[in-house]
């Protein structure tokens, strides 16, 4: 068991009190699976993503429960010790591609950063590595890019980008944060290709969040359905789409609204 | 949040008291402001004079009393003219736009080149001191900023949906800028005129202070601390009065403009 | 970049040409003719004349204004009427005590403001945060030419660091120079150190919260990496352009607070001659200053483009 999430439970201060974010969540990741999360906005599906990748604000966001990554509690870690996973063994990427790279920092240097964090690399092997990752991620054009600033490139090469990012010290464990909701949707489609060729190459696990269940559905094992904070249904994505057992997740297959042009995308795999 | 309004009441609290303070000395002050007792030159700070007197043995209270209500004076009349003139400038060319926008900016632009001070000192020097002079020039050298802060909130609004539909039907020109736009602009504008204030009652000290302003028998704080500045060895309290009203006065109002930005912002 | 550069360049010499039409047009449409303040007023009508004639008076304005921007451009500030010398010569030594004070000055805002904006900004809320807003708040209603009497008081009455009103020059060496500019750069710097610190603290806590800084934390920056690899070069980008603004304020400033310390620089001649009617000086001295601040101002356009690669080739 690689990644273990037991009775997760994530609460915030509220003008009126506490607002419980996510109630009650648990899940099993093993080597190499992927897992979607599905839910809609406000059923807590990236607050669990982000709770799992150590980056609520401690000082205001309460989180109980237990996260085993490899039979260490991460929950029970101090912060720099959570640091040596971040970027190394766990990564994520977001849903805004716009604002999620610095508009200051050459495209190189950000594709490398953990390798400057985690490794003692030198200036040559990094970019050595940082070039494979890039091509792994869908930009064979690395060595032209690793000098270009973030408002150069266009939104699907930006989530590229992000990709190589998270991709450049080879995690056990990929979050995927919506990472495909803010783009066009033949972008869309190519991007989760991307991503389906990663699984295949390198055996990482990837956690897939999203709105959209067509979209986990073209990429993911299993699926986790949640509203309110809470898992209201789970299993294997084949046995849920066609079979949902409750309506809530009826609902969430009927307003796909992208239904029609994801088939397109999806047929490619 | 709980904490800023806090923030802007106390400034807002410390606002009236200074005014208060002024707006008393305008007509009411414990001594004669120029009534000079031979026996109490140089006195210290008592129960009598709670700030001491000067070298001609003036009550400091009392002149600072007399001086801060005529700062005030000159501030309000400084803000009024820059204000209005600014408001008007700035509503017509952010409005209309064009050639005379393009023209009067970039004429703004060049003035900004000259540090205010140094404006208001040359300005001075072509008119002579004296209290009315300097509220003239530091009136009409107050007129680019607000003019610059007024066109920026017009450009905004004027091509806003309630403006277009106040154009359709027919709404006259003047009537859209001062009864459909304008107040939509109170919030810059007003936090504008406190840093306007606090620019003009500066300014005013500055020039008071270097003898270019203000002139006797005319007080002012400004005059104050450059009189108390000659005789800061011997009689060091002179200072001390007037120098807190002008610290004091200009940390209230911009405590004031910090809450009404803060109240913008939420 | 280039063409930004030639473009800006035209801009800057532009504005500088107005200023100098604005400098000069000022004191040739004031009443009251400066050959009485020179031969008094009982001077025959010849004599006047005979002095406009001398001083180039008689001429069309445009033609002066020719002659004098010439003069500028090469070198040539004109003659005191005062003090029948250079005024380039005049203010040789002015320039050097208000720029040194100016330059000290800026100097002291960035030591002061930046180390404190990063740390009340680090420690956003903590006990020093809170003490640092407070003092800010204070400080920055300290008119410069107050802080200059207070700083007087304390450090020269009081505490004898310095001697009020004796005059150091460069030729007394470096050292001692410095340390004479210390006292006047510092009242010159404080209320607008105030205000960079207040200033930085808010941009470096809106960069904060951006998306980007939680691309940093995922890839395991601490708080304190994420903000010296990622924010503060966000964050400098309008501080940059507000620390050229403040470059007007502290000429301003100078100005003032050399009167406060009996220094014999660029204000103390300005106000000396506009009693005296000093044309020549008076317009030499503001066309200076105003150069120094566009120049600034340019310096800093061009700085800021290199910091944000977005406005790069525009």
């Amino acid at each position: 068991m690689m990644l273990q999430v037991e009775h997760l439970k994530i609460t915030f201060p509220h003008a009126t009190g506490h607002f419980e974010a996510v109630k009650d969540f648990s899940l099993t990741v093993e080597e190499g699976q992927v897992i979607g999360i599905v839910g809609e906005s406000g059923s807590g599906k990236s607050m669990t993503a982000h709770a799992i990748m150590g980056l609520l604000e401690r000082k205001h966001i309460q989180v109980s429960g237990s996260i085993r990554f490899q039979g260490v509690e991460l929950l029970e870690l101090t912060r720099s010790q959570l640091r040596a996973y971040q970027g190394k063994e766990l990564s994520i990427i977001f849903q805004e591609p716009m604002t999620s790279l610095n508009p200051t920092m050459k495209i190189g240097v950000q594709v490398e950063e953990a390798l400057r964090i985690h490794t003692k690399m030198n200036a040559k092997e990094r970019k050595a590595r940082a070039l494979e990752a890039m091509a792994l991620a869908g930009l064979p054009n690395g060595e032209a890019l690793y000098h270009q600033y973030p408002h150069q490139l266009s939104g699907g090469m930006r989530q590229r980008v992000m990709i190589a990012a998270a991709l450049v010290l080879r995690p056990r464990l990929l979050i995927a944060d919506e990472p495909t909701t803010a783009l066009d949707v033949t972008i869309q489609a190519q991007i989760l290709d991307t991503l389906k060729e990663i699984k295949r190459k390198e055996g990482i696990a990837i956690l897939f969040i999203s709105h959209d269940l067509g979209v986990i559905r073209a990429l993911c094992h299993h699926v986790v359905v949640m509203q309110q904070g809470e898992i209201v249904e789970a299993g294997p994505i084949e046995q849920v789409f066609h079979h949902p057992q409750q309506e809530y997740t009826q609902r969430l297959i009927a307003s796909r609204p992208t239904r029609t042009k994801l088939k397109a995308g999806g047929s490619h795999g | 949040m709980k904490q800023r309004n806090w923030y802007g009441r106390l400034g807002a609290a410390l606002t009236v008291l200074m005014v208060g303070f002024a707006g008393v000395g305008m007509f009411w002050t414990p001594y004669e402001p120029t009534a000079m007792v031979g026996a109490d030159k140089y006195a210290a700070p008592s129960l009598a004079h709670p700030f001491g007197c000067d070298q001609l043995g003036r009550d400091i209270l009392s002149r600072t009393m007399e001086g801060a209500g005529s700062t005030l004076m000159i501030a309000l009349s400084v803000l009024a003219i820059g204000f209005v003139a600014g408001l008007l400038i700035g509503a017509l060319c952010g409005y209309y736009g064009g050639v005379v926008d393009a023209l009067v900016m970039r004429l703004s632009d060049a003035l900004a080149a000259f540090p205010s001070i140094l404006l208001a000192l040359v300005v001075l020097a072509l008119i002579g001191p004296g209290k009315y002079n300097v509220i003239g020039a530091l009136g009409v050298l107050f007129i680019p900023s607000f003019a610059r802060l007024a066109r920026g909130e017009f450009l905004q609004y004027r091509d806003r949906d309630f403006v277009r539909s106040a154009r359709l039907m027919g709404v006259s020109n003047p009537r859209i800028l001062f009864v459909h736009i304008l107040p939509n602009t109170w919030p810059t504008l007003l936090s504008g005129l406190t840093i306007g204030f606090n620019n003009a009652v500066l300014s005013e000290a500055s020039m008071s202070y270097l003898s270019i302003g203000v002139t006797a028998p005319d007080v002012s704080l400004g005059r104050m601390l450059n009189e108390a500045q000659s005789v800061w060895a011997t009689a060091p309290w002179c200072m001390l009065c007037p120098a807190l009203v002008v610290v004091l006065t200009i940390l209230g109002v911009s405590m004031v403009g910090e809450g009404l930005r803060e109240r913008m912002a939420a | 970049m280039m063409k930004t550069l030639v473009k800006r360049g035209m801009l800057l010499i532009a504005t500088l040409l107005l200023v100098t039409i604005l400098a000069f047009v000022a004191f040739s449409i004031i009443p009251g003719d400066p050959t009485s303040s020179i031969l008094g007023v009982e001077a025959t009508g010849e004599q006047v004349a005979a002095l406009r004639a001398k001083l180039g008076l008689d001429l069309p304005i445009w033609q002066r204004y020719l002659q004098w921007l010439g003069g500028l451009l090469t070198g040539n500030l004109g003659e005191s009427y005062n003090y029948a010398m250079p005024v380039g010569q005049l203010l040789a030594t002015c320039v050097t005590h208000t720029l040194t004070l100016a330059g000290l000055a800026f100097a002291l805002i960035v030591v002061i403001s930046l180390p404190l904006g990063i740390v009340a900004a680090r420690y956003e809320g903590g006990v020093v945060d809170r003490v640092l807003t407070i003092l800010n708040q204070i400080t920055m209603s300290v008119p410069n030419f107050v802080a200059g009497i207070l700083l007087v008081y304390l450090f020269g009455l009081v505490l004898h660091l310095f001697q009020p009103g004796a005059i150091v020059t460069p030729q007394a060496g470096w050292g001692p120079y410095l340390w004479y500019m210390l006292f006047p750069a510092l009242a010159v710097a404080l209320p607008r150190s105030a205000m960079t610190v207040k200033m930085l603290r808010g941009s470096i806590l809106r960069e904060m919260g951006q998306d980007y800084i939680r691309t940093a934390y995922s890839k395991g920056n601490s708080k304190t990496s994420a903000l010296w690899r990622h924010v503060l070069r966000n964050a400098m980008i309008p501080v940059v352009t507000f620390l050229a603004m403040t470059v007007a304020d502290i000429m301003a400033g100078s100005i003032v607070v050399e009167q406060v310390f009996g220094i014999p620089g660029l204000g103390k001649m300005l106000v000396t001659s506009i009693g005296n009617r000093d044309y020549p000086v008076v317009q030499a001295i503001v066309v200076l200053i105003a150069t120094v601040v566009v120049v600034c101002n340019f310096a800093a356009d061009l700085l800021y483009r290199v910091m944000d690669p977005r406005l790069r080739g525009r």
